[in-house]
């Protein structure tokens, strides 16, 4: 499926353009950049719009706004005397959650909102106040998180659009940003606002050039050197560029257009329009990792990975056993079987479980109950399918309650039997007085053999 | 009149955690409690101010960030909901709070005769932020003391930790001159954290304890490197080895809330009473107190 974003936006964050346009001149043409993007945005057909904003910071991972009507009253923390900000904005909360969903399906960590009270930021009310006054289209807002670096940033993106692209959704991207960000740090007349240096100026101008052709990439790829030219520390890194650009699918061949730029307290404000329309070029040196899936920290601080590394213990009753694998969604209990690789017994994605195949075999012993289906040497044994079939259900709801969900909660079973005709019998016998007995989808397979001798084995979906 | 006196100060952090885990009813979610070495030690320091006659409380927040000056509440009451946009899971306190504008417009005014930019606040819409509330409630839950709010000036990220330091070293002077001219008693809060290396993930139940330690050996060692000082009277210490302590443990002293305090103690040499020492969600948090009262003419 093609790209769903229909146009992209940088706008400033400042309350000036909204609130006071009339006492700069400068002020002025911004708010008729926004009015002008809000045409376009109105007449683009789009239905989603997508703030990005660096006014919301957040910490544990990002922040989705899911309120689906936020109502209040924002006072900037230093401009307040220049008025109040009522806003009531109407959010897409099933895409807000569906995004967060999607964000942990790619490894990130990321959670949605839905306070009544909630701040939302100066940058998200400027940007939906004056791009979208009349909530046409529904609005989804991300935070910024402090930690957050490239890598994280990018599948963020990827993320959303992996929600677009199933929703079918069309979608207006936006950043709520500055370009340089040092204001002056004196009170000022209206009048005498200028960017505050002329080094900020000529970074700005830059960053816009290649903006203005469509070089998104290449500003994304510069955003740690803009950062550091002329960028204060608020928050960290330049990087609502890598947001874009990979919402973008990271192209250089853009057409762009800088509507207008300004100084708003001496911080570089831009109001720039970005279309997917090909300008016919798009050379670029791409180099850094095209990230899909996020594998969470580095562990600089953390000095505890090493436990992977260590040697399986051994099994009596077939391969090696592992310690379940760790991981920031992983699912492990003592009281379900050591796995037989480096695999965690379940693991979480959004709503659900996806539990790892469940064999009989007990915690801490490895007993197999009802009997092994082979010996050491290989020779076949009786065995109870009955109570093998048990003891996986039993093991089942362990990793299940582990976890907070439920028997009850079990959306789909695929079960494997080593001997379909000598034990498909027995099994349904029992998958009827547990498992069946709450309703999941369930598929039989006949399979030639399991890594351990076992004769049947369980895979579960379940709810959380 | 007679003359006023800053009586105590306080580094009192504002994680609202400890709010959360307190179930006070002004705060809609509710926990099974968790970091209790921090709410024992606000408890003690509750105790220990409890006995000291005081009129009003004066806080500088880390969380009311300014670029442009150093802003004080300018009304004499604010009333609303103030939700954590960090943590709203854990935050969700109707405030009701008194200014003492009287107080906070001598300091404004003494501030801007040195050459600060300086603002009050006055927008009734305004919300107040949740670091002033955070240290407000675990100083005082009743609220029935009037407080000065100072913002936190961003100097620190737009120039460096000298001129922080330097501005701080102003803004304190002039609030301790303020409050000698007041015929009020005060004390003094800098609403701050230590080392401040977050975890970047939450445990299930936030307040689960078995998962609460600091981010790092290195944020200890920083942490317990200044609570000494403080205990021993080295808080000149303190001030010399600022910007590496705020480099080094990406401290929340970069607000400038602890060179404020300091300053408005007259950089004591005098030792300081650890109440408690704890981490929330990896960051170091000690809640001293500087008996002013007992080291100075009040």
């Amino acid at each position: 499926m093609a790209n769903p974003i229909l146009a992209s936006y940088v706008v400033p964050v400042h309350p000036h353009p909204l609130l006071v346009p009339d006492q700069n001149e400068g002020w002025q043409r911004l708010r008729d950049a926004f009015d002008e993007a809000r045409e376009y945005i109105a007449e683009s057909g789009a239905d989603l719009l997508i703030i990005y904003s660096t006014t919301w910071p957040s910490i544990i991972g990002h922040q989705i706004q899911a309120d689906p009507n936020p109502t209040w009253t924002l006072v900037d923390q230093d401009f307040h005397e220049l008025g109040s900000m009522d806003y009531s904005f109407r959010i897409d909360a099933d895409f807000a959650h569906a995004w967060n969903e999607a964000n942990h399906a790619r490894g990130l960590q990321s959670r949605t909102v839905a306070y009544h009270g909630f701040p939302i930021d100066v940058g998200s009310v400027v940007a939906l106040k004056l791009l979208n006054p009349d909530n046409a289209i529904p609005a989804v807002i991300v935070s910024s998180n402090v930690y957050a670096n490239r890598a994280e940033t990018t599948v963020l993106a990827k993320a959303c659009l992996d929600v677009l692209k199933s929703s079918g959704k069309k979608a207006v991207a936006v950043t709520a940003m500055s370009m340089s960000n040092r204001m002056f740090t004196e009170f000022i007349d209206a009048s005498d606002d200028k960017i505050h240096s002329l080094k900020d100026d000529e970074w700005n101008r830059k960053v816009l050039e290649f903006l203005e052709e469509g070089r998104l990439e290449d500003v994304a790829q510069l955003s740690r050197t803009i950062h550091q030219q002329i960028r204060v520390q608020k928050v960290v890194t330049f990087k609502p560029m890598w947001w874009l650009s990979a919402m973008n699918d990271n192209r250089n061949d853009l057409t762009g257009r800088v509507l207008a730029y300004e100084a708003l307290h001496g911080a570089g404000g831009a109001v720039v329009h970005l279309d997917p329309t090909s300008n016919g070029q798009g050379d670029k040196e791409y180099d850094e990792d095209d990230v899909d899936v996020y594998h969470g920290e580095r562990n600089v601080l953390d000095a505890d990975g090493s436990e992977m590394e260590q040697s399986p213990p051994s099994s009596e009753n077939g391969p090696a056993l592992w310690n379940p694998a760790e991981g920031e969604d992983a699912v492990n209990t003592d009281a379900a079987p050591k796995p037989v690789g480096l695999y965690p017994h379940a693991r979480r994605v959004g709503d659900l479980l996806y539990l790892s195949g469940v064999g009989p075999r007990q915690p801490g012993t490895n007993a197999i109950p009802g009997g092994p289906i082979r010996d050491g040497e290989g020779e076949p044994l009786e065995y109870d399918i009955k109570a093998q079939t048990r003891a996986v259900v039993e093991n089942i709801s362990r990793i299940l309650e582990e976890a907070g969900s439920s028997m009850e909660k079990v959306v789909d079973v695929t079960s494997f039997l080593v001997d379909m005709d000598r034990d498909f019998v027995g099994y349904n016998e029992v998958w009827a007085e547990t498992l069946g007995h709450y309703g999941p989808t369930r598929t039989t397979l006949a399979i030639r053999a399991l890594p351990t001798p076992i004769a049947v084995e369980m895979k579960v979906i379940a709810k959380i | 009149m007679a003359k006023g006196s800053i009586v105590a100060g306080c580094l009192a952090p504002h994680p609202p955690h400890l709010v959360y885990a307190e179930n006070p009813p002004q705060n809609e979610p509710t926990s099974e409690g968790g970091w209790e070495q921090l709410r024992w030690g606000y408890e003690r320091l509750r105790e220990s101010l409890s006995k000291i006659d005081h009129d009003v409380l004066v806080i500088l927040s880390p969380h009311w960030q300014t670029y442009v000056g150093t802003h004080f509440l300018g009304l004499s009451n604010f009333e609303g909901l103030s939700v954590d946009p960090v943590f709203p899971n854990l935050f969700r306190y109707s405030y009701n709070l008194d200014v003492d504008v009287e107080l906070s417009k001598a300091i404004h005014d003494k501030a801007a005769d040195a050459g600060l930019a300086v603002k009050m606040m006055e927008n009734p819409d305004f919300r107040v932020d949740y670091g002033t509330i955070t240290t407000g409630h675990m100083v005082n839950p009743a609220f029935d003391k009037p407080l000065v709010v100072i913002s936190s000036n961003r100097s620190r990220h737009y120039y460096s930790v000298e001129v922080m330091q330097e501005m701080m070293m102003e803004l304190g002077r002039v609030t301790r001159d303020a409050i000698h001219e007041s015929g009020k008693k005060a004390v003094v809060l800098a609403s701050n954290s230590l080392s401040h290396r977050h975890f970047t993930t939450e445990s299930d139940v936030p307040e689960d304890m078995s998962k609460e330690h600091i981010a790092s050996h290195a944020m200890h060692l920083w942490d317990m490197r200044i609570i000494d000082y403080m205990r021993t009277g080295q808080a000149q210490r303190i001030i010399d080895e600022m910007p590496e302590f705020t480099e080094q443990a990406i401290a929340e002293s970069d607000g400038g809330g602890l060179t404020w305090l300091l300053s408005t103690l007259s950089v004591p040499s005098y030792p300081a009473t650890l109440h408690g020492y704890g981490t929330i969600i990896g960051t170091g948090n000690a809640i001293v107190e500087w008996p002013c009262y007992l080291h100075e003419e009040v």
